[in-house]
């Protein structure tokens, strides 16, 4: 069974280093925001007292362009095939495999992210290293978590994907919840500012009560070294506890929704 | 385009608001959706604010001011043009081709066959907003800065459309060119609604001015205010939108036009 699983993680890294072209363009994107963030971010290390919020400058242009090369890793905004399977009933080949439905796609979503870390992700970062001083982690340890940090946002972002997609089990057009999970993944995430600009209570609140920080906003103060050590477990541990609890409603739902489903005849 | 054309163009765009009204609720989730996305652009620059009084020499009321005169500018683009970034849809699957062979304008088509009237709460939302915004940046109320008001987000919108279809033509020779035109559609937007004063020599030098950015809302908003350019820049630039407008548009027409005529079909 577990072979089955990674062979499809494999499936899914071959299928998206065929997509070339698209990454590069990607990467293009992600680096002309990459220098809008930093300027914005900068004016305001400009403004403040050098350091805002606990982030110094070369923490911010961190944050900033780990962050463009997070956005293609964990794939914030992924196309919504699940959610058009659901609508068409093309859903039922993926019902009729002896696998597990939730199983079989977070596998290949992590061969996807598993190359992506390496287009991506490096792409926009070593760009942002050409042009700005990028905070280099003090700590070697930090890099073991920050990729483990990694993993746990793109389950998190895999899994609340699902659950919006999902949507359609019951809804049929699931745009609603897509238009929110966009509108609240980046804003909520910390992708436009960090969240520590927001009051401290308020900050605290989104991390542990909903599951956006969890996608951006942690990996990213984990790999700048936002406290101690123990913070940094900390954050995993928060991480860790949304993919789990995610991954669980996720296999709720596609248990629930499996009943639901009607298919559409045509 | 000749009055046949244009009530074909008026069926068309007819035909569409009436099809999508008839998912009631789905309109309206996805109008709420578009007022929420000029709540989020806003909110965003409010809360940079929290942490520091100003931001490259202007006050929150200041660039308040300016980010809503962009967001504006931006919601009348995006519903007047924005649809043309699916070209690299309609490249990829060989669909343009049936448009091609139409007696239409190919543009006109385009925007026509996808036009989402969802974005209509983005721009009434940012129009209610500019005039609060006006209002607490201490605009003078005179017949110059209300025309000035009243011009500078449409002259904004023709820039922003006209970078919608500059950009939306990269398709015509990279299809697989993706999401790369929304580092100058929605990059632009991110760009204007703060004062170009907090971004570098380059930055400055290609959004501001070889694109025209800083006609959208960065000088007009000085002339509002009455202040001097920081950056030494005469004070009739404040009344310049219009000649950059005119600029940007016959700029894009004519990338627009070589970008038709260089389409070969993808034969799919």
């Amino acid at each position: 069974m577990v072979r089955a699983y990674v062979a499809l993680a494999i499936a899914g890294f071959r299928r998206y280093a065929t997509y070339r072209q698209a990454a590069a363009a990607a990467i293009v994107t992600n680096s002309i925001f990459g220098f809008l963030r930093c300027a914005i971010l900068f004016a305001v290390v400009d403004a403040g007292s050098r350091v805002v919020a606990g982030y110094d400058e070369p923490r911010l242009a961190t944050f900033v362009w780990a962050g463009q090369g997070l956005i293609g890793t964990v794939l914030i905004w992924a196309p919504t095939d699940l959610a058009d399977r659901i609508r068409t009933g093309d859903v039922v080949m993926d019902l009729l495999r002896p696998v597990d439905p939730v199983w079989q796609q977070l596998a290949g979503d992590l061969g996807r992210a598993a190359h992506a870390s390496f287009t991506r992700f490096v792409g926009p970062v070593a760009v942002g290293a050409l042009f700005f001083h990028l905070r280099v982690p003090s700590r070697p340890a930090t890099y073991v978590l920050f990729g483990c940090s990694v993993l746990m946002a793109t389950i998190v972002s895999f899994g609340c994907r699902f659950l919006v997609n999902a949507a359609a089990y019951w809804l049929l057009d699931a745009r609603g919840p897509q238009v929110a999970w966009t509108l609240l993944s980046g804003f909520l995430g910390g992708l436009y500012f960090p969240l520590w600009f927001l009051p401290d209570a308020a900050a605290r609140a989104l991390i542990v009560a909903t599951p956006f920080p969890s996608i951006i906003q942690l990996p990213l103060d984990v790999l700048v070294e936002r406290g101690t050590v123990a913070d940094q477990v900390a954050m995993l541990a928060v991480q860790a506890s949304w993919a789990a609890a995610i991954l669980a409603l996720c296999r709720w739902v596609q248990r629930r929704g499996e009943r639901k489903l009607v298919v559409q005849g045509g | 385009m000749g009055s046949a054309g244009f009530t074909a163009y008026r069926h068309i765009v007819a035909a569409q608001v009436r099809g999508q009204a008839q998912y009631r609720a789905s309109f309206a989730i996805d109008l709420v959706g578009s007022v929420m996305f000029g709540v989020i652009d806003l909110a965003s620059v409010l809360v940079l604010f929290r942490v520091v009084p100003a931001l490259g020499g202007f006050a929150l009321g200041e660039v308040f001011l300016m980010a809503t005169l962009a967001g504006v500018a931006f919601a009348l683009a995006d519903l007047a043009v924005g649809n043309v970034e699916r070209l690299r849809v309609y490249v990829r699957s060989g669909l343009l081709d049936a448009v091609l062979v139409r007696p239409l304008g190919v543009l006109t088509q385009l925007t026509a066959i996808d036009v989402a009237p969802r974005r209509v709460g983005r721009v009434v939302f940012g129009v209610a907003v500019l005039a609060l915004a006006a209002s607490r940046a201490g605009v003078a109320v005179t017949p110059l800065s209300l025309a000035l008001l009243l011009v500078t987000p449409i002259a904004g919108a023709v820039i922003f459309s006209g970078i919608f279809v500059a950009t939306a033509t990269v398709a015509f020779w990279w299809i697989e060119s993706g999401e790369i035109a929304n580092g100058l559609t929605y990059g632009g937007l991110n760009f204007a609604q703060y004062p170009i004063t907090i971004y570098g020599a380059i930055l400055r030098r290609l959004f501001a001015y070889a694109i025209g950015f800083a006609f959208v809302a960065y000088y007009p908003a000085l002339a509002l205010l009455d202040r001097a350019d920081p950056l030494g820049g005469p004070a009739w630039l404040g009344y310049a939108p219009p000649a950059a407008a005119a600029l940007v548009a016959g700029g894009a027409a004519l990338v627009w036009r070589i970008g038709v005529r260089h389409y070969r079909s993808t034969g799919s």
